[in-house]
């Protein structure tokens, strides 16, 4: 296996931009490659992460390539995922020796569309899209059912809504931050019971880049590298009604293949979109109370769809660079209800 | 900034639309078929029982399935969540809850809608039955929504 | 009681998203330039490529391309196609002529029709213009342009324009 570096990070996210998709990325993507200390045109693999579906358009995902640099022409790959997932591929590309260098970048703009029919598009077609439920009431009714099968509490839900908030303050690229508290919140009205609006994320509209080389290459590049000792990914059933939803079967798979409890976790950035589901997924990992979830608000505080998981990446990446920290997890999901799960495990030098 | 722009970004409405008519294999053909003659049909599969709607291939061990069995028409709700401000496309136009249902001898649950009136009346473990759509044929909206089971 | 009636072998569900798109700037300063019968095109600065339509980027450099730029509203036709299959979407009669013209002042060519030109004589190098709407009804849309057509100018020379064509 060759070792892999995350060597640069960058993100932006924004309640609603007026920007196009090119316009928006072209600054992220400049100043990840920039912070990489690699010139562009020496990068051997450029790999992306969007859905099409956010802007109405089949292929949509083409015209980003004018903000990234597609000549000469380039080694390029895409999935209609989140950018994690564009880091996965990546990730094996350098392991297949091909190439040394990698940019993962995705982008999205949530608030084109109608975000909750937009998602209902990715159930099942036949039996559920007809049904046109949104995104909130789906992780509704698995919320109901971690709720009731768990000692949780709605309290306990609010506890993670009040801390992500607050450290979210702390982040310039978070969209929703503040101090409140749990009284407060649970003053609220359910949007979906039995979650409120605080449970549910913040979507944004955005972009973010990330530079990955190789070995040696790494260690030239940065002064701490921060590598990803571990990374997989695993998907549960897409029908609903056939999963236990208040469990995260492939999430705990994927933290297990990645090594995650090889040695103690400083912190973990976790793409929980829900309240419920950073809940779910601290189980899932086997993290101990004392491992600090989150510190940059997570995607409750800017959800960026397509985007959110590599920045839950990148964001933990950025803080063991500075020094705040060791070793951590970083985890992606998509799907619904915690469907499918990628997770890695960085550390710095 | 652009120049010559002149004012604010311009903005436009966009549809996209397709027709989408999907064949039936043999699994959901019979679901379908048994749904516009008011009736449940799941498949059994080793690692998650009785499961509906019927999938062609057993979701863990990917073997292929084709043991139908009839469930329901009634069950139990499984999980719920109330929709105060139903979307347009929604099947209700009131407010209804999402649920999944686990029907009378299913062990997989089908997600549908159920049409209660008001949110106290839900539980977990209330018993629901269907309200059939006059005009069937057309999928799982042949299927109107669940009521209570005890509804007249 | 089941119904003897044929089994149900297919279902439709169709699909209708609807969205509120920003143009962006780039799409902004291309749209209102053509609600004054005017075509706009960007680049990344003085002496680079003219790009039309704009996108935001130059595609060779992934620079940020929003310096606006008039272009004639004539140009050279640089490569045509002669469509003969129907559509919903195309009002104009078949078989009709699309066009990738180089306009006076662009780098890349702009993809329309051509109109009121017979089929044997479209050729690379022709010249044309623009036939605009009538001014009360131009708005930021491609519409306001209706079409191209042939105008009294010399052919220009293939080796001029062979790296568009």
């Amino acid at each position: 296996m060759r070792d892999v570096a995350i060597v640069s990070f960058a993100q932006s996210n924004t309640a609603r931009e007026d920007r196009n998709e090119v316009e928006i990325l072209i600054p992220v993507v400049q100043e990840a490659v920039k912070r990489s200390g690699l010139p562009r045109g020496e990068i051997g693999f450029t790999c992306s992460g969007s859905s099409d579906f956010l802007q109405g358009q089949p292929f949509a995902f083409v015209m980003a390539l004018d903000g990234v640099g597609a000549w000469p022409p380039v080694k390029e790959s895409h999935v209609e995922m989140d950018g994690a997932w564009a880091l996965y591929e990546a990730w094996v590309k350098i392991q297949t020796g091909e190439v040394d260098s990698a940019l993962v970048y995705a982008f999205g703009k949530t608030s084109s569309g109608d975000v909750a029919e937009v998602q209902a598009l990715q159930l099942d077609p036949y039996c559920v899209t007809p049904l046109w439920p949104d995104a909130d009431s789906i992780a509704a009714l698995q919320a109901r059912l971690y709720l009731e099968g768990s000692a949780r509490t709605e309290r306990d839900l609010a506890d993670v809504a009040v801390r992500s908030r607050r450290d979210a303050m702390d982040n310039p690229h978070a969209v929703a931050s503040g101090a409140t508290d749990a009284e407060t919140l649970l003053a609220e009205p359910y949007r979906c019971s039995p979650l409120r609006d605080h449970d549910c994320p913040m979507t944004s509209d955005g972009a973010t880049a990330m530079v990955i080389v190789a070995g040696d290459l790494a260690t030239r590049l940065s002064e701490r590298p921060v590598w990803i000792r571990g990374i997989d990914h695993r998907i549960d059933p897409p029908a609903l009604g056939v999963r236990d939803l208040s469990r995260a079967p492939s999430a705990e798979r994927a933290a297990s293949r990645a090594g995650v409890l090889e040695a103690p976790v400083d912190f973990a950035e976790i793409d929980a979109p829900y309240t419920h589901q950073e809940l779910i997924l601290r189980e899932a990992f086997g993290l101990s109370d004392g491992v600090r979830i989150n510190p940059s608000g997570g995607s409750l505080c800017a959800r960026t769809l397509m985007s959110s998981g590599l920045n839950r990446i990148g964001d933990a990446a950025l803080r063991i660079a500075r020094g705040e920290g060791d070793r951590a997890l970083a985890h992606a999901t998509q799907g619904p209800c915690l469907q499918q799960n990628l997770v890695c495990v960085l550390e710095g030098e | 900034m652009a120049e010559g722009s002149g004012g604010e970004v311009l903005r436009g409405p966009h549809v996209l639309e397709y027709p989408y008519r999907r064949s039936l294999g043999p699994a959901l053909g019979r679901f379908f078929t048994g749904l516009r003659d008011r009736r449940f049909e799941g498949i059994r599969s080793r690692s998650a029982g009785v499961i509906v709607p019927p999938q062609e291939y057993d979701p863990d061990t990917s073997e292929a399935l084709d043991e139908f069995v009839e469930v329901g028409p009634a069950g139990a709700i499984v999980s719920w969540t109330w929709v105060t401000r139903p979307r347009k496309k929604q099947p209700l136009d009131h407010p209804f809850a999402y649920a999944l249902i686990r029907l009378d001898g299913a062990d997989a649950s089908l997600l549908h809608v159920v049409d209660v009136g008001d949110e106290s009346r839900l539980a977990t473990g209330v018993r629901v039955k269907p309200r059939w759509a006059v005009e069937r044929g057309g999928g799982i909206r042949d299927i109107e929504c669940f009521e209570l089971e005890e509804t007249e | 009681m089941s119904e003897e009636a044929a089994p149900v072998t297919y279902i439709v569900t169709p699909v209708r998203l609807e969205y509120d798109h920003s143009a962006g700037n780039a799409a902004t300063l291309f749209l209102r330039g053509l609600a004054q019968r005017k075509i706009i095109g960007t680049r990344t600065g003085p002496g680079q490529p003219v790009l039309v339509p704009p996108r935001g980027a130059d595609p060779r450099t992934a620079e940020l391309a929003l310096e606006a730029v008039e272009v004639s509203d004539k140009g050279t036709i640089v490569s045509y196609s002669i469509v003969r299959v129907p559509s919903e979407n195309i009002h104009f009669e078949l078989p009709y002529v699309c066009i990738n013209i180089l306009l006076d002042g662009a780098d890349v060519p702009f993809f329309h029709v051509l109109q009121n030109c017979p089929l044997d004589e479209v050729r690379i190098g022709m010249r044309a213009r623009a036939h605009w709407v009538p001014d009360e009804q131009l708005a930021p849309t491609i519409a306001s342009i209706e079409y191209f057509e042939p105008i009294d100018e010399p052919d220009v020379p293939f080796d001029r324009i062979r790296e568009h064509t």
